[in-house]
């Protein structure tokens, strides 16, 4: 390397400076990485499609089941995942009767629950429900790309969904929901 | 693998007597979600999107190693598309449709993606031109050296 008497003693120049920059660069990536906060929620992509086709059985006495078919015609519905095995799912529910209240018509799918466990968890934490399906296999979850319980969907009168809230509904997001079914009539 | 089963499966009956207190559910899984398809050809070929496909549950699992009733019939859903004798790729699409792409390990090309694929010739190429330039400028100094010996 020493053997370069031709060529002039060349300045490093900026080119030195690059590694330092780039190492700078992911420094600043990781420390980004780390400082902002944990989201483990998958939000699903499906929204702004039409609901997929399904027939689910009743997952309760007193209710019909829910098929696809029914979120066709009248007005926007929503669509509540939910289980009674899911702890989250008892916290909901008092929103979920006052979304009700104010006129939301409610829908719900029942993730691989048994009927007496569903009966006690309707009779605990009341029934805003006005049909129940009952999915042993995830099918309608995995259908719309909800990926636990509770998620609510809303899904307009064309049968297309409009909007996704993920976990439990707490107090504050019950006029952001209504908001949305609102927004779903147009 | 079997070991595991049968020592989850022994703390599950211990658990069993708390079961109402834990989040989850008591159904038994899902027809495919530890059966295996009868047709070994199918099953590998299941088996091999399985482990590429994220658990949402647990997410840093595939769904073919975890064991949350949610990955389970995931693999059911797998499972009966293959055996319906849908191509592997096009049941990865149908799951991004619905959870994006990070439903997938393996990564698609993609307007987003396609420098992942692209930097591996792009560096080889840049690492070309710069060792053609110093074997150049090598042998150009050999023969200035040659040339100043007496």
């Amino acid at each position: 390397m020493s053997a370069q008497p031709a060529s002039p003693a060349r300045r490093p120049g900026l080119a030195l400076w690059l590694p330092l920059v780039l190492f700078g660069g992911f420094l600043a990536l990781v420390v980004y990485g780390l400082v902002r906060p944990d989201n483990r929620e998958v939000a699903s992509t499906f929204i702004g499609k039409p609901i997929p086709a399904f027939a689910l059985p009743p997952a309760s006495a007193d209710r019909p089941g829910l098929s696809s078919a029914q979120f066709v015609g009248g007005k926007p519905r929503l669509l509540n995942i939910f289980a009674s095995w899911c702890g989250p799912c008892a916290v909901e529910s008092p929103q979920l009767a006052q979304l009700a209240k104010a006129g939301a018509e409610i829908d719900g799918v029942a993730i691989r629950d048994r009927k007496d466990d569903l009966a006690r968890f309707l009779a605990a934490n009341g029934n805003p429900f006005a049909r129940i399906g009952q999915d042993d296999l995830s099918k309608v979850q995995i259908g719309i790309g909800s990926s636990g319980v509770p998620e609510t969907f809303v899904v307009d009168a064309h049968g297309v969904i409009r909007h996704q809230h993920i976990g439990a509904i707490m107090p504050e997001d019950v006029p952001v929901i209504l908001a949305k079914l609102k927004e779903a009539e147009q | 693998m079997k070991r595991a089963r049968f020592i989850s499966a022994a703390t599950l009956a211990l658990l069993l007597p708390l079961a109402p207190l834990a989040a989850q559910d008591s159904l038994p899984p899902a027809p495919y979600a530890y059966r295996q398809l009868p047709d070994p050809a199918q099953e590998a070929k299941a088996q091999a999107l399985m482990e590429t496909l994220r658990c949402l549950k647990c997410q840093s699992q595939s769904i073919a190693d975890s064991d949350a009733s949610m990955a389970g019939d995931m693999r059911n859903e797998v499972r009966t598309r293959i055996a319906a004798g849908e191509d592997p790729e096009a049941i990865r699409q149908w799951l991004i449709d619905r959870y994006g792409d990070y439903v997938s390990y393996t990564p698609q090309v993609k307007p987003l993606t396609w420098p992942l694929f692209a930097a591996p010739g792009v560096f080889l190429g840049f690492a070309a031109l710069l060792l053609r330039g110093r074997f150049r400028r090598g042998k150009r100094a050999n023969a200035a050296l040659r040339k100043d010996k007496p």
